[in-house]
């Protein structure tokens, strides 16, 4: 397992998304209105809409494709709808992001 | 005849014969002086809704149709709990069991059926019952109060199986007991009745089939039910449900011709043209029928004879059949055994505990058993009886209605492409179009609302769900199922209205502030409340509320479309749809650089630039800026194109300036914020070359001013303008669109097109706001006016300068910083 640094933690906004391109896949960091950050896989479990754009609420975000809700702190659709992304360790540290990617 | 209104007496107390009343009274209300008999000591109710009584689903309350207060009301004579013995048809006159008597011109007999009785040894023991009155319910209610105990119902058929549903909701141990292998085999096909069987085992009734009762027996009471294999059940209640006999007896004894039921011909005369009958004694055609529906249309016809407009016929009816046991989904038309020559479409799905099957005879359905999933009978049914040939549907008919010809509408709502005249309530005949109708011209917004104008839903209830549809189609989407309140979202029980009335009685002035005020029961709403409110807001306070960028969906955020593959579409504004080589060079050259893959016309007169990365989008709007344009808002619930033709300038036919209008209009409206997206329109002249007639303002000039449209919707739903006015002056047109656009703002509900918005608030209401009112016409038109100040910065020129950049830049490329434990 290794980490990487995605610049200034303050760089994703509350309840908003950002981009991030690592280990050759787009992956979206959020964060929630409370402050908590996670990451998921870019690519909605529905037709691989990117979940970065769409609208966060709770801890779910809601695909700007066809409004499928992800749940972010498992990356799986809530129902009735069926599926799951990957989901990857978000964390600060030392006001830096940090995001931890699993091994090729 | 004068002086003296004739007589009309009804001997029979009960839902046909009531029916031909009430049709009578719609029709001639002041013909006749009426008595009415009833056996029954009681008013007249819904016969079929005594299974949900005896389940305790319902009260006899909630069943009556006429209290003797009606009657009194209408001048009806009612004579409840007494019971006609002779009939003197010569001296036409009828003679009851407490002796009183009356006279008639006209006489209805509607005496129903009456339950068959098997003649059993100990068939009359006390504690044997049988199913057809509101004191039989009354007696096993009585029954089964006496703390569980045990019922045995004879018979499984429809009324059988209702009864044993009942008594065991009320807390009785069930057997039923049925003479076949298969039940309400008069109804289905084997399939479908061991699915019923199971599911009615599943809830705990037990069933002794095939079986054969001998007697009953019992010192006193019932005690035991024996069968002819020698075999017996103890038992506390029996109840016989095993058929009906229509109750001829008092027709028969007075010397009327009678088969199975009273003979009548297709007005429901019988063979004394003085007397005509209703109802399940009948027998038309040689049938007789034992379900409402049919006896409604007999009724229908006989009131109106009464009434004397002498042109209704009965020709007899096909039915259908539903069982009402709650949660069992059970449909029956027609000839469902199928036969020689016939063919048989089945599907089954046993883990949905699905089954369905259609006979269809020469590409005709002829029959049709649908078990578990029963929301296509109406349509089935329908087709039966319209002989449509379903040849080119045969592949994919089984799988609904919701699958055949809908183009993406997915399986919203089977009830859309019922014809007009589909019947949706097969008891009270009324057809689609009947309960739109009375949806859109009487206000209806909920079930009992149509219950109530049309008797829709009103007898079994197993139409509600398509009424329910209806009503949801023809409202918008709005109708809610039982008061007329519908929370925005399932974060919160207030509506839309109360939301925006809370905003602004209360100032509320953020998001967080009104689900805070209004208690939200989540932290931050969802998909659907946050850009609802994030628009009331910004609508209440023009100038003043800081947009929240989050809350709205992503093409109003990057301002674009967001197509499937993740990029963005380009649409600039292009005035009118008049453009210049010089704006149309400037496109070309940035479509160039940024090696856009597709340039499209749109539908609205302008260009697409479509296939743009999202990091490009600032820069290749700042380019466009530079050449002057602005965003066309193609992405937004805002103002979007202002459709124009050519007009006077160039057309032979032009009246006005229909390019400079649109263009005026354009200017004035563009970049406002709406509860969706609108669209405007100027036709130069009634040809109407820019469509004005479907969209939601549409101007159509003439030679003496300019027709004001309203309403329209060329989309999902295509829906022509209603026409609001007709004013003089191009001052005028901008002042009466600014001020409906601002009603529009501020009364529709976020999401709701004007279109929708107009049938739920109707026309009206719209033209008193807008062309009555003259003074609140101009307050709107200023409101309006006010917030566009507010609005008309362009968003692209905004962003092309640096704002939302984190919006458009991916976060930097990341790079390892450590490698963490064994990995
Ligand atoms: C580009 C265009 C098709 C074209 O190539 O011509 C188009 C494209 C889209 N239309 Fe449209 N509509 C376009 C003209 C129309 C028209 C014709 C017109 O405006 O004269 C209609 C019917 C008229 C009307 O609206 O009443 C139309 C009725 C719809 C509807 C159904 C709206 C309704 O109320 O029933 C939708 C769905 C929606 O808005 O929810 C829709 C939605 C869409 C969306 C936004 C779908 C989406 O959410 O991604 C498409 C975006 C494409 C893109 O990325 O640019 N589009 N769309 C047209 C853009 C016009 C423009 O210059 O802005
Ligand atoms: C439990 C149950 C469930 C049912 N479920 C359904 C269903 O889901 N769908 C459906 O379509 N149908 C159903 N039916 C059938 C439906 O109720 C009847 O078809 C309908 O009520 C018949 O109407 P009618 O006016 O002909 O007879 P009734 O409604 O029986 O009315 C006849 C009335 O006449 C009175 N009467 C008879 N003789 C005399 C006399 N000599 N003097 C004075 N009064 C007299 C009787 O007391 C009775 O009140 C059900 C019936 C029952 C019993
Ligand atoms: S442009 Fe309009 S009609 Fe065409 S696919 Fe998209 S939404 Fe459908
Ligand atoms: S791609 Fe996400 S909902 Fe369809």
């Amino acid at each position: 397992m290794s980490s990487i640094d995605a610049g200034p933690a303050d760089g994703v906004p509350v309840r908003g998304a950002r981009v991030l391109k690592a280990g050759g896949i787009e992956i979206a960091v959020f964060r929630t209105g409370d402050g908590r950050l996670f990451a998921l896989r870019d690519r909605c479990p529905h037709r691989e809409g990117p979940l970065s754009q769409g609208l966060v609420h709770g801890n779910c975000v809601t695909c700007p494709l066809h409004e499928w809700v992800i749940d972010l702190t498992t990356g799986e659709a809530v129902g009735p709808d069926e599926g799951r992304t990957d989901r990857f360790d978000v964390w600060e540290e030392g006001g830096r992001l940090r995001l931890r990617l699993p091994d090729e | 005849m004068t002086g003296r209104k004739r007589r009309l007496v009804l001997v029979g107390n009960g839902m046909a014969g009531m029916r031909a009343i009430e049709e009578l009274l719609a029709l001639a209300p002041d013909k006749y002086d009426i008595t009415v008999f009833g056996a029954e000591p009681r008013g007249n109710y819904n016969r079929i809704l005594l299974s949900p009584v005896l389940a305790a689903e319902k009260t006899p309350d909630d069943i009556m149709l006429n209290r003797p207060e009606w009657y009194a009301e209408h001048g009806i004579e009612l004579r409840a709990g007494s019971e006609v013995v002779r009939l003197e048809r010569g001296r036409r006159r009828v003679v009851a069991a407490d002796g009183r008597d009356a006279s008639y011109d006209r006489l209805i007999l509607a005496t129903g059926s009456n339950p068959i009785v098997l003649p059993l040894p100990g068939s009359d023991l006390p504690g044997v019952l049988s199913y057809r009155d509101l004191d039989d319910v009354d007696r096993m209610i009585a029954a089964s109060g006496r703390g569980g105990g045990r019922a045995v119902v004879i018979g499984g058929g429809l009324l059988g199986l209702e009864a044993a549903y009942g008594l065991q909701k009320r807390g009785m141990h069930v057997t039923v007991v049925h003479l076949t292998e298969s039940l309400m085999e008069r109804q289905l096909d084997a399939a479908a009745a061991a699915l019923l069987k199971r599911n009615l085992e599943q809830r705990g009734l037990e069933f002794r089939m095939p079986a054969q009762t001998s007697s009953i027996e019992g010192r006193g009471r019932v005690e035991t039910v024996r069968f002819a294999d020698g075999s017996a059940l103890p038992a506390d209640l029996v109840v016989m449900a095993v058929g009906i006999r229509p109750n001829v007896a008092l027709a028969e004894a007075s010397g009327l011709p009678c088969d199975r039921g009273v003979l009548v011909d297709d007005t429901m005369q019988t063979f004394d043209p003085a007397i005509y009958a209703v109802g399940e004694c009948v027998q038309h055609r040689g049938s007789c029928y034992g379900l409402v529906a049919p006896l409604f249309e007999q009724a229908k016809v006989l009131a109106n004879h009464l009434a004397e407009l002498g042109i209704a016929r009965y020709r007899g009816s096909q039915v259908s059949t539903k069982l009402k046991v709650t949660g069992i989904d059970l449909f029956s038309a027609g000839e469902f055994g199928g036969g020689d020559g016939t063919e048989e479409l089945t599907f089954q799905d046993p883990a949905r505990g699905v089954y369905k099957k259609l006979v269809v005879d020469k590409g005709r359905i002829r029959g049709a058993v649908l078990y578990g999933d029963t929301i296509d009978g109406a349509w089935y049914f329908q087709m039966m009886r319209d002989g449509t040939d379903i040849t080119s549907l045969r592949e994919s008919v089984l799988f609904g209605q919701a699958h055949i010809g809908d183009s993406g509408r997915g399986g919203a709502d089977a009830v859309t492409a019922l014809p007009d005249h589909a019947e949706v309530c097969g008891c009270n005949g009324v057809s689609k179009g009947a309960i739109v109708r009375a949806i859109s011209a009487k206000n209806l917004f909920t079930l009992d609302d149509v219950r109530a104008h049309t008797k829709a839903s009103s007898s079994c209830g197993s139409c509600t769900g398509l009424v329910e549809q209806l009503l949801a189609n023809t409202l918008g989407g709005d109708y809610s199922e039982a008061p007329a309140k519908k929370p925005m979202c399932p974060c919160t029980i207030h509506t839309h209205e109360e939301v925006r009335q809370t905003i602004t009685a209360y100032s509320l002035k953020t998001i967080p502030a009104v689900m805070a005020f209004l208690e939200w029961k989540t932290p931050d709403g969802c998909h659907k409340c946050r850009p609802a409110l994030n628009f009331y807001l910004l609508c209440a306070w023009p100038g003043e509320y800081r947009d929240d960028k989050h809350s709205r969906f992503i093409n109003e955020r990057a301002h674009g479309n967001i197509q499937r593959d993740g990029t963005y579409s380009v649409v600039p504004r292009i005035w009118g749809g008049v453009t210049s080589p010089s704006e149309l060079r400037a496109i070309a050259d940035v479509a160039e650089k940024y090696r856009v893959p597709t340039v499209k016309i749109t539908g609205g007169q302008r260009l697409d630039l479509l296939g743009v990365r999202k990091e490009d989008l600032p820069r290749m709007w700042a380019d466009l800026a530079a050449a002057g344009f602005v965003s066309g808002h193609a992405y937004g619930k805002a103002l979007r194109t202002v459709k124009t033709c050519v007009g006077k300038e160039w057309c032979r036919f032009g009246t006005q300036d229909s390019t400079g209008l649109g263009i005026r209009l354009e200017r004035m409206s563009w970049g406002s914020w709406h509860p969706h997206k609108v669209k405007l329109a100027v036709s130069g002249c009634p040809r109407n070359c820019a469509e004005a007639t479907i969209k939601d303002f549409g101007v159509v000039c003439v030679d003496s001013g300019y027709e004001l449209h309203v309403g329209g919707n060329g989309g999902i739903k295509v829906r022509t303008t209603d026409f609001l006015c007709k004013v003089g002056t191009e001052e005028e047109v901008l002042e009466y669109c600014g001020a409906f656009l601002q009603l529009y703002r501020e009364e529709a509900r976020y999401l709701e097109r004007t279109a929708p918005w107009i049938e739920r608030v109707g026309l009206e209401h719209v033209r008193e706001r807008v062309v009555d009112d003259a003074g609140g016409r101009r307050a709107l038109y200023a409101r309006f006016v006010e917030s566009q100040k507010h609005s008309q910065v362009d968003p692209w020129a905004e962003r092309a300068r640096g704002g939302d950049a984190e919006e458009f830049t991916p976060l930097p490329a990341a790079a390892p910083v450590e490698a963490e434990g064994m990995s």
